[in-house]
């Protein structure tokens, strides 16, 4: 049973179709890295996903279960790529909003959230007080803190430094090989992505790639979008991370 | 004439009580709506509120049973911001207009097709906590009771869905539900509230205490309560003042809660270092 199954998926906006004929499956433990242009709908299908956007046609599937029945939303860690807009007003602490959701507060697993995504010392301060970066990793440690089966990431790393979005990477790698948790990951650095996720899908309104990281290389239609040269850096900058040959070299 | 016998007035004692309880449900309701920038929802409900006065004047109802009556409408007219604003085609800002702007028209209309009530139409505008009688009182400590009851139990919800909509629905939260309710309870506590401040002042008590206490810069719960703090003491020392200095009370209320704002304000700007 797929963790995520979408059929014939469009959703439109004002009459334009943001994204159409959207199909995929999502397996328990893969690690999807989700990536295209600017308004190409990545987002808006994350949305139609979680079930915040209602398409025009299609299905949706969590879990084995139809998105309108769906229930067991503790089963998901969903970080939205729109943080910016947080108020900076906004009077919660960095420990009222990672425990936010929580019914039993556990003490032990917040320290230890906020230690890993190195915030423990802010627990106290209020998180529009904080910068963007420290924002973006309380909003990660929120999502993370339920240990649960599914995440879904829309564009996490955008705002952290190297060192952090590294940790990032890896956290969520280890997570899927290890604990079997399932990773979608909505970004633009098509690079890096490629040495964690298991799968790629590249979106432009509809699904023009679906594969392997190793078929992305070799596929003729991404070099089309790509150019042979960006597709080449691409894949050589992922050979030089995992040492891995796909033959570009 | 000394406080202890201006307490004495059993008019005073029933303002008092229903100015608390008002306050409170109005700064508890505030809170949420200032964060989510629906600070204006209570000037529109209010405005609605005189169109609901004006039918509610014009069917024949007794004055007695004006605030009361007038909920039904009020809580439709909520209903319609709720539902203009999750359309998405229109703003906030801009459904709250349609809404607030229709009240006070089909309201005067009303009143000059009716050649006038026999109740001042207008007097609501500026309400009158002083004339509280014991239906709105009892009114005012249902409504009391039912909104702390709600906040207190949806807490974690409302926490979520103020924090950020989309992120609460992917935690379960039942988001329009959520939103319907408090859009009804800000429909009742501006009926209530026109009665402590009027119409043309119901936003204050609405906004006022909780941009106050979001100056302190304490956690969710500590501001919640310092927002009911202050809203509880401005119509407390509000009521006071304007019986001592035969000045209408809801005005009195609004400027003191002005100035609680300007006090704190002005108290964490000093306690700022200087570079």
């Amino acid at each position: 049973m797929p963790v995520i199954r979408v059929d014939d998926l469009t959703f439109r906006y004002n009459g334009i179709d943001v994204i159409s004929n959207i199909s995929f499956a999502v397996e328990k433990g893969t690690y999807l890295g989700i990536v295209g242009p600017n308004g190409s709908g990545k987002s808006t299908l994350i949305k139609n996903i979680l079930g915040i956007l209602r398409p025009e046609q299609g299905r949706v599937e969590l879990f084995g279960t139809l998105l309108g029945s769906f229930r067991q939303w503790e089963k998901i860690g969903y970080l939205p790529q729109r943080l910016n807009a947080l108020n900076t007003h906004f009077p919660g602490t960095v420990e009222e909003i990672v425990q936010m959701g929580l019914t039993q507060k556990d003490a032990d697993a917040l320290k230890r959230t906020l230690e890993m995504m190195a915030i423990g010392h802010l627990s106290s301060r209020l998180i529009g007080e904080l910068s963007y970066g420290e924002q973006q990793r309380a909003m990660l440690a929120r999502a993370l803190i339920r240990r649960p089966e599914l995440l879904i990431f829309d564009e996490p790393t955008t705002a952290l430094d190297p060192e952090t979005r590294e940790m990032f990477y890896s956290l969520t790698g280890e997570m899927s090989r290890q604990d079997g948790t399932t990773v979608i990951l909505v970004t633009h650095d098509i690079g890096v992505i490629g040495e964690y996720a298991h799968n790629l899908l590249y979106l432009d309104k509809k699904v023009i790639f679906s594969g392997t990281f190793k078929d992305f290389c070799s596929s003729r239609d991404m070099a089309g979008i790509f150019g042979p040269s960006s597709q080449h850096i691409i894949c050589h900058q992922h050979d030089r991370t995992t040492g891995a040959s796909d033959g570009f070299d | 004439m000394d406080l202890i016998e201006v307490m004495r007035y059993g008019f005073v004692q029933r303002a008092m009580i229903a100015g608390v309880l008002i306050a409170a449900v109005s700064a508890l309701l505030g809170m949420f709506l200032v964060l989510r920038r629906f600070s204006l929802i209570g000037d529109g409900l209010a405005h609605t509120t005189f169109g609901s006065v004006a039918v509610v004047l014009l069917i024949g109802v007794s004055p007695l049973y004006v605030t009361v009556a007038a909920l039904p409408l009020v809580i439709i007219s909520s209903l319609a911001i709720y539902k203009l604003t999750s359309s998405s085609k229109i703003n906030a800002d801009a459904a709250i207009g349609i809404v607030s702007s229709l009240g006070i028209a089909a309201g005067i209309i009303l009143a000059s097709l009716s050649g006038g009530f026999n109740v001042d139409l207008f007097s609501y505008l500026f309400g009158n906590i002083l004339t509280v009688n014991n239906t709105e009182l009892i009114l005012a400590f249902i409504v009391f009771v039912v909104v702390t009851a709600v906040v207190v139990y949806l807490y974690d919800d409302l926490f979520a869905l103020t924090f950020d909509q989309d992120l609460a629905y992917s935690m379960g939260v039942k988001t329009r539900r959520i939103n319907i309710i408090l859009f009804l309870l800000t429909a009742v506590a501006a009926v209530l509230a026109m009665k402590v401040a009027g119409i043309m002042l119901v936003s204050a008590l609405l906004i006022l205490p909780a941009l106050t206490a979001l100056q302190l810069s304490m956690s969710f719960r500590k501001t919640m309560v310092a927002s009911v703090g202050f809203a509880v003491a401005a119509v407390l020392c509000g009521i006071v003042l304007a019986f001592m200095m035969n000045l209408p009370a809801g005005a009195m209320i609004v400027l003191l809660n002005i100035c609680f704002l300007f006090v704190v304000f002005a108290a964490k700007k000093l306690s700022v270092p200087r570079r």
